[in-house]
């Protein structure tokens, strides 16, 4: 299973992999909003939190629809169901791979977008943390979206549709964390419920994509 | 739909079954199934699942990695068998740096057909593997089956050339499901 991680990460890198496609969508954006709102350094500070984590999350949502349809495209994952590792197994490693090539670069240049945004210091400890806890879920959910869409020509729109909506549970406690981390009030109860959100995506999700696949193989 | 039905052989180790019928007869779906990529719809599949190796149409590779790593990931994920006999009978020793991407439509195949060895899977189950590839590759791959099920393996492979071993020959087209008699028997009395 290590190997599959592997590969994908490796294909990522390489030309065509799309590593980069996610950050460089979540630079641009974050470095518009100042453009387009104004230099109100206050009203800035006040909208970071948000544009941020929306930032973030449509990055992620940008290269979903790689996770598996390449692999379907080429036969791959045919391979894959008939390979001696659970079906299961492949999706998770490949939804870990997402995050390590999609979600930890945004975590990583979070913080010095921060700063174009005017966010308050007091949250930046609270950005970094809530988008390390919260960038799994997206890449966990994403692949299950992925896996019901694998099938499907043109199932970009379909899968944006059908992930959108489960996204928005980790985008409004991920922002809440850091506007209340702003405001130096308590994070506790957001962060827990941002934590299980990703803990249950990360266990239960992997079952559900796996099954999804197996139909879209038949 | 089914698409054949009251069908059923045996494959003994050293043997090797050859599927014949007309396109679209349904030889594909029947190797998925052999495969366990979809269940039948009724009736079982003796093969335990984790002796079948299948390769299709589609070879699995991917452009941007090397022809070694390619074969190296497959190794890998069929727990570590020895990549050099696979790249040595299928000719690939030469190409083993470049990328896959870069290699020809037959090229391509012979790859695709080195991934078998490397599964260490008695039973092989092939769709169509002679596609594109020239004479020379072809004996290439007879003589890997041949290798293959001399050494207790056996082999299932629709195809619709003739491959110069001794093969048992399955026609699938008596087989075939005849939806004319289903849809007959719909009774519209109901209406």
């Amino acid at each position: 299973m290590i190997r599959l991680f592997w590969r994908d990460i490796t294909l990522a890198f390489r030309s065509g992999g799309g590593f980069g496609l996610g950050l460089g969508f979540f630079l641009i954006l974050v470095t518009l909003v100042p453009f387009g709102v104004g230099p109100n350094g206050e009203m800035l500070s006040a909208i970071a939190p948000g544009i941020l984590w929306v930032g973030a999350l449509l990055a992620c949502l940008l290269s979903l629809d790689r996770i598996f349809a390449l692999d379907f495209e080429d036969g791959s994952l045919d391979l894959l169901a008939t390979a001696p590792i659970p079906l299961e197994g492949v999706v998770a490693m490949k939804a870990f791979a997402h995050w390590i090539t999609t979600g930890l670069p945004l975590v990583i240049a979070a913080p010095a977008l921060g700063l174009l945004l005017h966010l308050d210091s007091a949250a930046y400890r609270w950005l970094i943390v809530t988008l390390l806890i919260g960038t799994p879920a997206l890449s966990f959910i994403g692949a299950f979206g992925a896996a019901l869409t694998v099938g499907l020509k043109r199932g970009g729109l379909l899968l944006s549709l059908l992930v959108l909506p489960l996204y928005i549970p980790t985008l409004i406690f991920g922002a809440e964390v850091v506007r209340r981390g702003a405001g130096g009030f308590l994070v506790g109860t957001p962060l827990a419920m941002q934590a299980g959100i990703t803990a249950g995506a990360v266990a239960l999700l992997p079952f559900a994509a796996a099954a999804a696949i197996r139909v879209a193989l038949r | 739909m089914p698409v054949l039905e009251g069908l059923s052989f045996t494959v003994s180790p050293g043997e090797i079954l050859v599927l014949r019928g007309p396109n679209g007869v349904g030889k594909t779906t029947l190797l998925r199934t052999l495969a366990r990529l979809q269940p039948p719809y009724a009736g079982t599949v003796e093969a335990a699942p984790d002796a079948v190796a299948y390769a299709a149409h589609a070879d699995g590779l991917k452009a941007t990695l090397t022809v070694t790593e390619n074969l190296a990931f497959w190794a890998g994920v069929y727990g570590g068998h020895d990549i050099a006999p696979a790249l040595r009978d299928f000719n690939l020793e030469a190409l083993r740096d470049r990328p896959a991407g870069n290699l020809s439509a037959g090229q391509k195949r012979r790859l695709g057909l080195a991934r078998l060895m490397v599964t260490g899977r008695p039973v092989w189950v092939l769709d169509e593997p002679t596609v594109s590839l020239d004479v020379a590759s072809v004996e290439l791959f007879a003589k890997a089956v041949k290798a293959h099920v001399d050494g207790g393996g056996a082999a299932v492979i629709a195809t619709h050339i003739h491959l110069g071993f001794e093969e048992t020959v399955f026609d699938v087209t008596p087989y075939k499901a005849r939806h004319d008699v289903i849809r007959n028997d719909f009774d519209e009395s109901f209406l």
